[in-house]
């Protein structure tokens, strides 16, 4: 499963991480060693066992669906890059 | 007399206690070590000196008043991935610009309710991600420790708490929080020869630390010695319920474990973890530590963990895969650093372009790649089933031992720049640590002897879930035993 300059730069725009066409090539190295050692795993029997998905045996629990924060929007705005009024100011979104 | 930055937490504590000194008396002397000292090692990149003053008076206040709480005037540096109200966070990227958090997370403010004080935001890797601190943004922290060959090359503290460790082993705080996704408190604390401890998955809340690897991240202290980090470890566990993950479970008096001894207890050696080309003073330190806890009472047992050489590699599929759905966050819109562009995308990728630093750009595309249609089962589900027979190594030697001991770290600390360019060169350094983050497991490294270059070497130990206890009981006896008592030559 060997990346290529494509497949890296359909991964960077799934990302949304800009990476110019000159990085391309040498990323795909990149990503290539690292996958090559990866594929270690496959020396490993997984036949029927579990995928872990928490490291600690604990079921999730459930709060009350109750409104207990709110009220706070000049603290969430600001650390924004734009804001006005209490609002975020965003790039144009719809046409 | 001892310099007052010098004293253990412990002895501090008394000290404030028997008003030998006070809290602001403490304050005013580390606040001057860190102005004198931080432009050599770049341990802190924000300091809060009045911050500090004020802590400390409202702790002398308290102290009088008979009010004090268990770190009642205790000066701390806090890792920059902790949210810290009205002080700058920014997990050392570019991307999270100058970011003030609005609020307050769950250990920090744990801590400040004990009556900590805060001296400043230590040095890390960008986002946790690297074994070096060579990823922040504010640079590299420069090790305390140097090589005896007089050459005078900078060292690695290690990472990604490099800023912790160093500024602990340099006497710039007490103790300090850092946190451990795959190793990331204890082989700083080997690299420094101070003692780190990463608690039981579940035990210390994750709420306002910045995400990296959710299923992995836990928070722990890194600190002077095995009963410092104990108290320190005490103050920030607990139940919270703004993590879900959080274990409701109440915490121990780890600090009474410390004394406790090891006989009658069974320590394994796991076969595996004796690794090619691991140096002769590791090697050397392994059996010395196998010799002091067989002295102290201990029954030393043979034990295997036969997919240890797996973990690395799972790792690297299960922790950029969160990360690359954590940091899905960082967009330029409600915080951080915007960079402007023609069309929202644009906006989107250049902001993360420019914002993220190489290696954790590296990790994102592998995470993205690795949970991206058609590979999912292949990478991500097979790792997460790798990891639940790493998980059960560990299950089947508990039905043989108490604790396992193993070195921290395959090397001691190395030079800045000796490894930055190879990504898997980097990440073995995490060979021994990764295991305990994968099993959820608590895991400590104390230091135990110096190598030919006078290099701190560390010790782990890795207990069962939730026995925190038995860990510090063996750490406690490998501390004593070992008498190590080196300290980093200043030369700064």
């Amino acid at each position: 499963m060997a990346v290529d300059a494509n497949t890296v730069r359909r991964v960077a725009r799934l990302a949304r991480i800009h990476e110019p066409d000159s990085r391309l090539e040498s990323l795909a190295g990149e990503l290539n060693t690292i996958l090559g050692w990866i594929e270690m795993l496959n020396e490993v029997d997984v036949e029927g066992v579990e995928p872990m998905t928490s490291a600690v045996e604990t079921t999730l629990p459930l709060r009350d669906d109750v409104v207990t924060d709110g009220g706070n929007s000049q603290k969430i705005v600001a650390n924004a890059p734009r804001s006005a009024d209490g609002f975020f100011v965003v790039p144009k979104v719809v046409e | 007399m001892t310099k007052l930055t010098e004293l253990t937490l412990a002895a501090a504590r008394d000290g404030l206690a028997s008003k030998a000194f006070s809290a602001v008396e403490l304050a005013t002397a580390f606040n001057a070590a860190i102005e004198a000292t931080n432009p050599h090692l770049n341990a802190y990149v924000v300091t809060t000196p009045e911050k500090a003053l004020e802590m400390a008076a409202a702790s002398d206040a308290r102290l009088k008043d008979g009010k004090a709480g268990r770190l009642e005037g205790i000066p701390l540096g806090i890792k920059d991935l902790f949210c810290t109200e009205g002080v700058r966070a920014t997990a050392c990227s570019n991307i999270l610009g100058e970011f003030k958090p609005t609020y307050e997370s769950t250990v920090t403010s744990q801590l400040w309710r004990d009556g900590a004080v805060m001296l400043g935001k230590l040095n890390m890797d960008e986002f946790a991600m690297g074994s070096s601190n060579e990823t922040s943004r504010f640079g590299p922290v420069v090790n305390p420790w140097k090589r005896q060959d007089g050459a005078n090359a900078s060292l690695t503290p290690g990472g990604s708490s490099g800023g912790s460790a160093a500024a602990v082993a340099a006497d710039l705080c007490l103790g300090a929080t850092a946190t451990d996704t795959g190793g990331s408190i204890r082989q700083p604390a080997a690299f420094t020869g101070t003692v780190g401890i990463k608690p039981t998955y579940g035990r210390a809340s994750r709420f306002g630390i910045v995400a990296f690897a959710s299923s992995l991240d836990q928070a722990g202290p890194i600190a002077k010695t095995v009963l410092d980090s104990a108290i320190l470890l005490e103050s920030m566990c607990g139940h919270d319920p703004k993590d879900s993950t959080s274990l409701q479970i109440p915490v121990p008096d780890f600090a009474a474990a410390v004394a406790r001894g090891v006989k009658g207890l069974k320590i394994g050696v796991p076969k595996e973890y004796r690794v090619d080309g691991m140096p002769e003073a590791i090697e050397k330190l392994w059996s010395d530590g196998i010799a002091w806890l067989k002295d102290a009472g201990a029954e030393i047992v043979d034990v295997s963990l036969p997919h240890t050489k797996y973990a690395l590699p799972c790792y690297y599929i299960v922790a950029p895969a969160e990360a690359s759905s954590n940091l899905a966050r960082y967009d330029g819109m409600r915080f951080g650093a915007r960079v402007e562009g023609e069309t929202l995308t644009e906006v989107y990728e250049q902001s993360r372009a420019q914002g993220f630093g190489n290696e954790v750009k590296r990790r994102i595309l592998i995470g993205t790649y690795v949970l991206s249609a058609g590979y999912y089962d292949a990478y991500y589900l097979r790792a997460q089933r790798v990891r639940t027979k790493i998980a059960e190594d560990f299950r089947l030697a508990w039905q043989k031992c108490d604790a396992l001991l193993t070195p921290t770290a395959p090397s001691a600390a190395f030079g800045l720049g000796e490894k930055s360019d190879d990504p898997i060169q980097m990440y073995l350094n995490d060979v021994f640590t990764v295991t305990a983050n994968l099993a959820g497991l608590p895991g400590i490294s104390v230091p135990a002897a110096l190598d030919s270059q006078g290099l701190p070497l560390g010790l782990q130990v890795i207990g069962r879930a939730l026995d925190e206890e038995t860990v510090f009981a063996v750490a406690g006896v490998l501390e004593a035993q070992s008498g190590f008592n080196a300290k980093a030559k200043s030369w700064w």
